[in-house]
């Protein structure tokens, strides 16, 4: 990244929490993501819909800079948070990463008890005080709405919960840290048609405090929990506009085709 | 004409396979026949329990603890060196160098463990203990400190090999889970990725150890042949190892009592890789399940 790149004066606008400018993404000289300008909402869900290899979870990724550990990965252009470039320098990723949270397709519980996992992103930061931890913790599960079902296994194996419950410990242990900022990388594509309604309800009012932006390969969710829905297609983002508008009156005609199952 | 020779073939490895079991049989049955006529002279108490190990002596003691004690101390000099060492390499490899770097610096380590041990028994004989001398006056030029050491440098391959793999299998989701929470590498190598793998480090380093019990060259060129009960390392002592080469290798006559103290021996050392053994088995089963 070039240093004049990081002066860019951007008017902060509280509303855009995230902002992608002009954003480039390689995989050695395959180009994953085709130059896309992208203002995310404060506290509103964002969806990313788009067929399997469309650059979605790509995109997302460059948010919180998971994909610095690709072989190969390579970005041009910004990403902003609160108007601050993520990709500078001196950036501290760690602490990046404390703001940005992260959910994944496949619920990855450590192989630790339920109350280590959600402990740890505040070990991590050195916080020993056993009070604050235990309270930190129930307060995390409560959120989540697993409190009740786990309070009397909580020193046992996270491995032992359903994939359900494991997913929703992941999100608490991501809520743990205090984050502002969101992303779900299709966090109910391995689960169950009650578990899934579990985990949209459990979204939907996380948006209250939080910004969530989520990746799904299913549009009925995307259409029910997102304010805001974006398309991707082959790398390019093709339509970005309230959830009720492009789910009912597409702009583009690759949007409807895909919305309506034409393709994809 | 085909089936005909599908049947040869599938006899041909059926009948490689039981040799090798009938082989091992057949060395647990001398072992325990010559360790059997062995007690019957000596008892299994004065063997357990006797500090000292003089079968070649006129004043004759058959304590086992002392050949017993070499051996342990040797191997727990290796030991405590060859796991830090083992072990950084292993998440070094595994986390932090590049893939291109894996792939050269992984066989270059494995080339350690082909080394023949005559030549780190010398090495261990003529390089290590005459540069330890220079720090501790006190060193004898036999000594289990050296061998232990340089034992150490051959077994760290097992443990760093066999640990990056087991880091290596811990499923990516894990290692991102970890760096979406805000781990640096250090935190996410320790914190996470060591205890994920726990089961595989841990059966590499019973491996390594049981590896170290019954290795022979190095602790019988380089730490002496003085069986001593004692925990100093900077003393000759003799390993159960070493002594079966110091008899098999002496004129003591065939069928003598002397003779048999090596299948005594034999058996003792027999027994705690088998444990060994045992005991990695039952994790490495575990484990398995624990992934699949």
């Amino acid at each position: 990244m070039k240093e004049n790149q990081d002066k860019i004066e951007t008017p902060v606008r509280k509303k855009h929490k995230l902002q992608a400018k002009e954003v480039k993404v390689f995989y050695d000289d395959f180009m994953a993501i085709k130059g896309i300008d992208m203002n995310i909402r404060a506290n509103k869900i964002t969806a990313f819909i788009g067929p399997s290899g469309c650059g979605k979870s790509t995109f997302l990724r460059l948010f919180n800079r998971m994909n610095d550990y690709v072989d190969g990965f390579r970005m041009e252009g910004n990403i902003l948070i609160d108007g601050e470039n993520i990709y500078k320098k001196n950036i501290n990723v760690e602490q990046l990463r404390k703001q940005v949270g992260m959910v994944f397709q496949k619920p990855n519980p450590f192989p630790k008890s339920i109350y280590e996992n959600v402990a740890y992103g505040l070990k991590i930061q050195g916080i020993k005080d056993k009070s604050y931890l235990k309270d930190k913790v129930e307060d995390s599960l409560k959120q989540v709405g697993l409190w009740n079902e786990v309070k009397e296994d909580i020193n046992k194996s996270a491995l032992a919960l359903s994939g359900g419950q494991q997913q929703r410990l992941c999100i608490a242990r991501t809520l743990a840290v205090e984050p502002s900022i969101i992303l779900m990388d299709e966090p109910t594509s391995a689960l169950d048609p009650i578990s899934t309604a579990k985990i949209e309800e459990l979204i939907y009012e996380l948006k209250q405090k939080y910004t969530i932006v989520i990746v799904t390969h299913n549009m009925q969710q995307a259409g029910r929990i997102s304010d805001y829905t974006a398309f991707f297609y082959m790398g390019e983002l093709i339509e970005y506009d309230k959830s009720k508008k492009l789910f009912t009156n597409p702009e583009k005609q690759q949007t409807e085709n895909y919305i309506t199952g034409r393709f994809g | 004409m085909r089936k005909l020779k599908e049947a040869v073939i599938e006899k041909t490895l059926l009948s490689s396979a039981l040799v090798t079991i009938a082989v091992t049989a057949g060395i647990i049955v001398v072992l325990s026949i010559e360790a059997i006529n062995f007690f019957r002279e000596v008892s299994i108490i004065d063997f357990l329990t006797d500090t000292q190990w003089t079968p070649l002596f006129t004043d004759k003691h058959f304590g086992i603890l002392p050949l017993l004690s070499g051996t342990l101390l040797t191997s727990f000099i290796a030991i405590v060196f060859a796991v830090p060492v083992g072990l950084s390499i292993s998440i070094y490899i595994s986390e932090y160098a590049p893939q291109s770097f894996r792939k050269t610096i992984k066989p270059a380590l494995e080339l350690l463990a082909a080394v023949p041990t005559v030549v780190y028994g010398f090495f261990a004989l003529t390089v290590v203990t005459p540069f330890l001398q220079t720090f501790i006056p006190g060193l004898s030029s036999f000594n289990s400190l050296s061998a232990g050491l340089v034992m150490g440098i051959m077994i760290i391959p097992f443990i760093s090999s066999l640990s990056e793999d087991a880091l290596h299998a811990v499923p990516n989701s894990l290692r991102e889970a970890g760096y979406g929470m805000g781990s640096t590498k250090l935190q996410n190598a320790f914190r996470i990725l060591v205890p994920a793998a726990s089961s595989g480090i841990i059966v590499s380093i019973i491996l390594a150890i049981s590896r170290a019990i019954g290795e022979t060259m190095i602790v019988a060129i380089a730490a002496g042949q003085q069986p001593r009960l004692t925990l100093d390392p900077t003393v000759p002592v003799e390993t159960i190892t070493a002594y079966i080469v110091q008899v098999s290798l002496g004129d003591v006559q065939h069928g003598s009592l002397e003779y048999r103290t090596i299948f005594a021996a034999g058996i003792t050392l027999f027994i705690f890789t088998f444990l060994l053994n045992t005991i990695s088995y039952q994790i490495r089963k575990k484990f398995r399940e624990k992934y699949e």
